[in-house]
C-alpha cells in the first residue's frame, strides 16, 4: 500500500522530526537551488557564447560576483556534506540510530563551518583588495 | 538496532537511488581532483576564489573567460581533464535533474502531469549534456 501524500506544508513542518528531518528538507532546498542556478547558467552561458544575448550576459555577471558566490559556497557545501553523511549511513545502515545519527550531525556542521568560514574570508578579503 | 537484510527487486527507482549516492561521492572526489589540478597549476597565486570554484567543477578554458589569466588555456586542455569534465557533466547532470524529478514527484500524485513533467525534465537533461559536452569537445 502506497503511504498516503495528503499532508499539508504546515502540518509537515509540525512533525518532530527535528535535526535529521530539517537537513532533509535543507538537502531539498540546496538541491533544488543547484539544479536551477547551474542550468540557468548553462543556458546563459550558451546563449551569451551563440547569440551574445544582452539577458545572457547579465545572469553570467551577477553570477560571477563575490556575494553571490557566498550564498553558492554555503549552498553546495551544505549539499556535498550532507550529501556525503546521508550517502555513508545509508552503505552502512548499521549506524543509522538515533545516537549515530546526531553524532553525524555534529561531525557533518563541524566540518561545513570552519570549511565555510575560510571560504567567506577568502572571498571577501579577495574582492575588498580588488575593488 | 539491528539492520534489516530486505533485496529489493531492481527497478528504476531503486538504481536511480544507487546511482544517486554513488555518483554523489564519485562528485566529491571529482571537485577534489579539480581543486586539486588547479592548485598545482598556481591558483594560489593567480585566481581568486570563486575563479577557483568554477575550474574545480567545470575546468575548461572557455568556462573562465572572464577569469584575466592570459594563459589560461595551458594546462587545462588536455585529454586528461576533457575526460574529467565529460565525466563531471555527465554524473552531475543525471544526478541533479534525478533530483528534480524525485522532488516534483513527491509533490504530485499520478496524474497525466506526471509523464509530461518527466519528458520536459528528460529534454533539459538531454539539452545540457549535449551543451556541455559540445563546449568541452569544441575547446
Amino acid at each position: 500500500m502506497k503511504p498516503s501524500r495528503n499532508v499539508g506544508f504546515y502540518q509537515g513542518l509540525k512533525y518532530q522530526g527535528r535535526g535529521p528531518m530539517l537537513h532533509w528538507m535543507l538537502h531539498r532546498i540546496t538541491g533544488v537551488a543547484i539544479v536551477l542556478f547551474v542550468g540557468l547558467h548553462v543556458f546563459a552561458s550558451f546563449f551569451m557564447q551563440q547569440t551574445g544575448a544582452d539577458l545572457a550576459t547579465q545572469v553570467n555577471i551577477v553570477y560571477e560576483s563575490w556575494q553571490f558566490q557566498i550564498i553558492v559556497a554555503f549552498i553546495v557545501i551544505f549539499h556535498a556534506l550532507n550529501g556525503l553523511r546521508v550517502a555513508l549511513l545509508d552503505f552502512w545502515p548499521g549506524f543509522q540510530n538515533q545516537v549515530d545519527q546526531h553524532r553525524a550531525l555534529w561531525l557533518q556542521w563541524s566540518v561545513i563551518i570552519p570549511l565555510y568560514a575560510l571560504t567567506v574570508f577568502f572571498l571577501v578579503t579577495r574582492s575588498l583588495a580588488e575593488s | 538496532m539491528r539492520a534489516r537484510s530486505v533485496q529489493p527487486a531492481m527497478s528504476f527507482e531503486y538504481f536511480m537511488w544507487i546511482f544517486t549516492r554513488g555518483s554523489g561521492i564519485a562528485l566529491i572526489l571529482l571537485a577534489l581532483i579539480g581543486i586539486s589540478g588547479a592548485f598545482l597549476m598556481g591558483a594560489r597565486t593567480q585566481m581568486d576564489l570563486a575563479t577557483v570554484m568554477r575550474w574545480t567543477f567545470f575546468p575548461n578554458p572557455n568556462h573562465v573567460v572572464n577569469s584575466n589569466i592570459p594563459d589560461v588555456a595551458i594546462g587545462w586542455a588536455t585529454a586528461f581533464w576533457q575526460i574529467m569534465q565529460i565525466l563531471i557533466i555527465i554524473l552531475a547532470t543525471t544526478h541533479g535533474y534525478n533530483g528534480l524529478r524525485v522532488v516534483i514527484e513527491d509533490f504530485m500524485g499520478d496524474t497525466y502531469l506526471r509523464p509530461m513533467l518527466r519528458g520536459l525534465i528528460f529534454l533539459l537533461w538531454l539539452f545540457s549534456l549535449i551543451v556541455a559536452i559540445y563546449v568541452i569537445l569544441s575547446s
